[in-house]
């Protein structure tokens, strides 16, 4: 049983830390969102220099197959830094899907993958209805169950569905299909942009262009898998910065005589952000250990909830000034948001982890 | 980092399974705060001794197997996984003997810690006091020089466990002029002796789960010192850190509610209830796998802090949880559905209370592990 970090997890973790400090991730975030994404790729390219980008691929393409603790703990650095960029996919889930489907598609993308000349970006519907930055990554997979607009149907979202290759673009009381389709992956064509609620995310809608595999649900559900535990990763890491920042800031602005962080109320609300952050990281460090999807959803539920704390508190103890975009809490503060959302929502993971606890069928597979 | 556990943890596993299949009480025993209650906990702690596993973590020669504090916890899965009774001894075993083993002397050991472990002795903590409850160095009973031992005056309040016990344990003034913190002694004393006299208090359910202690001069031998007179301060926080924590509140007893909860869950149907059970089941399993780390790496100081947090508002989560699920039958006290979850629930009501407010605790959190101004 191990389930903290080695020395040599640690100090990598410390060395990503001190290189995302030196490269001055605010301003390449400020870029980012204004739509210059030249700033925030050579961040990418010192990482990939420092193994980030290498991480999930295998080593006969280039990679560190590196195991998915390393993972956790390089993807925690980027939240902690909120990075700009499709984090979770171009260092987590495309590599682990094009690993797993191999041949031509693995040998076209994977180097450059893991060397840092592209990033990439993946929709898979419903949990990643957008691929992130789908117009400076340089690979873009559709990853989608062409027939399963019955099931987007029932979850509410026909808007969506009918988006779908091979939608039928029907509304209403369809839809009982006899089997399931199989989920297939596709080269994504690059569609309508729309906003998110973190600047430096800009979605894009992908439609099906050359089809990769026609059969794969297991190898997207586990890619999804790797992903969301990225994404918890990254919410782990958003939530530590903001309640760093939150005690520093507490420390130092001073109110009615005193520094705010000797009230009572303070103290408090930070303490319980400790508390939530400090229990949500086994919960990440286990996943990374079975990846089994009842595990991983706990993770997410656990660590989305944690820095959704970490930032209602972090906010209301900077008052004023951290509700400007100026200050910079919001890049963590939107961060979150967007990713509570997105690689499954907190819903879907709770449901999750109740269909795996009673017995009932894996939705991906 | 890995889940593995070696052949000698699951063989440990399957032991006490085994054991508690063969041995656990078929029904619930009588409240644990009555006298045959008492009588019934007592005689099943003897059972767990005879198969050395009411300390599993103790040395051989007190009764435990000096297994590492794994097994322990795999022990305390298994065994409310198996549902067993209320520990009676919990007292001693999980406080008054982490002290003994970090404060106390070898004679003391070898007095207490057998009798301890067959409930022959069951241990009250005698800390609060009325105007001592969160601010414990206003104590003021008091502990006054007399030929080879101490006499003690004054009050102690809500001591667990005290109706039925045998003995307590807690801080008195041997000083005082001494500044607060200083000038306090840790005894033991007999709840039996001449001067003691015990008052049975009934909490919230209805049983008289803790007591109020009046002292008028009980005797208490220098044998019974534990640590340096004047001391006390510093050989009861330890004590103070094993109430908080781990010890106190092992993951097992939080995974097995958490397993009943989903199986209600289950039978219910009821689909609106769903995120708060899946969040109590993680929650649960965040606190399991906080335990396991925990081994590995000795924790800080003020861990304890940190968990009493997580702790207790667990329990509340799974109870109300289980509560809300049981819909109109939830206030149904001793019926077979509901009674467990009702008696769990007004005890977890208590949990952000008592081992030091959730207040006190937000507040160590705040000073020590975060360093905000104090
Ligand atoms: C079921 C149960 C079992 C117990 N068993 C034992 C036992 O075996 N032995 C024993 O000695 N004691 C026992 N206690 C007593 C327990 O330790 C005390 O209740 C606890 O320390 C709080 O003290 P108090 O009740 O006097 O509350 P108070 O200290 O009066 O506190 C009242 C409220 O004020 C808040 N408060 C107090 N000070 C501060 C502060 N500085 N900042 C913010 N808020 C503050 C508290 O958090 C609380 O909400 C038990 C209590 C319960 C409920």
């Amino acid at each position: 049983m191990k389930l903290t970090l080695s020395d040599e997890q640690a100090r990598f973790g410390a060395t990503l830390h001190d290189l995302l400090d030196a490269a001055d991730v605010p301003a390449a975030s400020r870029a980012w969102a204004a739509g210059d994404a030249v700033p925030g790729c050579a961040v990418w390219r010192r990482l990939a220099d420092a193994g980030v980008t290498a991480l999930a691929v295998p080593e006969k393409w280039g990679g560190l197959e590196a195991s998915p603790a390393d993972l956790v703990v390089a993807c925690e650095e980027l939240g902690h830094h909120a990075l700009p960029g499709p984090a979770m996919e171009t260092v987590a889930a495309v590599p682990a899907l094009l690993a797993a489907l191999g041949g031509a598609a693995a040998e076209r993308w994977l180097p450059a993958l893991a060397s840092g000349e592209a990033l990439a970006t993946l929709a898979a519907p419903p949990w990643l209805p957008y691929a992130v930055d789908a117009d400076t990554a340089g690979v873009s997979l559709l990853a989608a169950r062409p027939a399963g607009a019955a099931d987007l149907l029932a979850s509410g979202s026909p808007t969506a569905a009918a988006r779908l290759p091979g939608a039928t673009g029907a509304t209403g009381a369809i839809v009982a299909r006899p089997a399931r389709a199989a989920v297939g992956v596709w080269v994504g064509v690059v569609g309508e942009a729309v906003a998110s609620v973190d600047p430096t995310r800009r979605l894009f809608e992908l439609g099906p262009g050359e089809m990769l595999a026609d059969d794969a649900g297991g190898a997207v559900g586990r890619a999804l898998d790797l992903g969301a535990l990225a994404c918890a990763a990254h919410l782990l890491g958003a939530g530590r910065a903001m309640l760093e920042t939150a005690v520093e800031y507490a420390k130092q602005r001073v109110q009615f005589g005193q520094p705010i962080g000797r009230f009572q109320a303070i103290k408090h609300a930070l303490a319980d952000v400790a508390v939530g952050l400090e229990f949500a990281r086994p919960l990440l460090y286990a996943a990374a250990v079975t990846l089994t999807p009842r595990d991983v959803s706990a993770a997410k539920v656990a660590c989305a909830s944690a820095a959704h704390r970490a930032a209602r508190a972090a906010l209301q103890v900077h008052g004023a000034i951290g509700y400007t975009e100026e200050y910079g809490l919001g890049r963590w503060l939107t961060r979150v948001r967007a990713l509570m959302a997105a690689w499954g929502t907190s819903s879907d993971h709770r449901a999750r982890v109740l269909a795996t606890l009673t017995a009932q069928a894996e939705p991906w597979s | 980092m890995n889940l593995d556990v070696d052949a000698d943890t699951a063989a440990f596993r399957a032991e006490v399974r085994e054991w508690l299949a063969a041995n656990a009480p078929a029904a619930p025993l009588p409240s644990v705060d009555s006298a045959e209650g008492d009588a019934a906990h007592r005689e099943w702690e003897r059972l767990l001794t005879g198969a050395r596993l009411s300390a599993v973590s103790w040395p051989v020669e007190y009764g435990g197997r000096d297994a590492p504090p794994m097994h322990w916890l795999v022990f305390e899965e298994e065994y409310h996984a198996a549902g067993g009774p209320v520990r009676i001894g919990q007292n001693g075993l999980f406080l008054l003997a982490p002290t003994l083993f970090g404060h106390g002397t070898a004679e003391q050991r070898d007095r207490l810690l057998p009798r301890m472990a067959r409930a022959d002795d069951v241990w009250a903590q005698a800390w609060s006091e009325p105007d001592a409850g969160s601010d414990l160095a206003a104590i003021r009973s008091r502990a006054t020089r007399t030929d080879g031992g101490w006499l003690l005056y004054g009050q102690k309040t809500w001591s667990s466990r005290a109706a039925y016990a045998d003995r307590a344990f807690g801080l008195f003034r041997t000083d005082p002029d001494a500044e607060r913190h200083r000038g306090l002694t840790y005894l033991m004393f007999d709840l039996r002796a001449e001067g003691v006299t015990v008052r049975p208090i009934r909490q919230l359910g209805g049983a008289p789960g803790f007591a109020e202690i009046f002292l008028d001069g009980a005797f208490v031998p220098d044998a019974d010192v534990i640590g340096a007179p004047g001391d006390g301060w510093r050989v009861a926080m330890s004590t103070a850190g094993h109430e908080r924590g781990l010890s106190l509140r092992s993951p097992g007893r939080f995974l097995a509610a958490a397993e009943r909860l989903v199986d209600l869950w289950r039978d219910s149907g009821d689909s609106a209830l769903a995120g708060r059970v899946a969040d109590a089941w993680i929650a649960a399993q965040a606190y399991k796998m906080h335990g396991y780390a925990a081994l590995e790496r000795p924790p800080g100081p003020h861990a304890g802090s940190l968990g009493k947090l997580f702790w207790s508002e667990l329990d509340l989560a799974l109870h109300e949880t289980a509560l809300d699920l049981l819909g109109p039958h939830a206030e149904v006290r001793g019926s077979s559905r509901s009674g467990g979850w009702l008696d769990g629930y007004l005890f977890a009501l208590a949990g952000p209370i008592y081992a030091g407010t959730n207040e006190i605790q937000r507040t160590i959190v705040a000073d020590r592990v975060l360093g905000l101004p104090r």
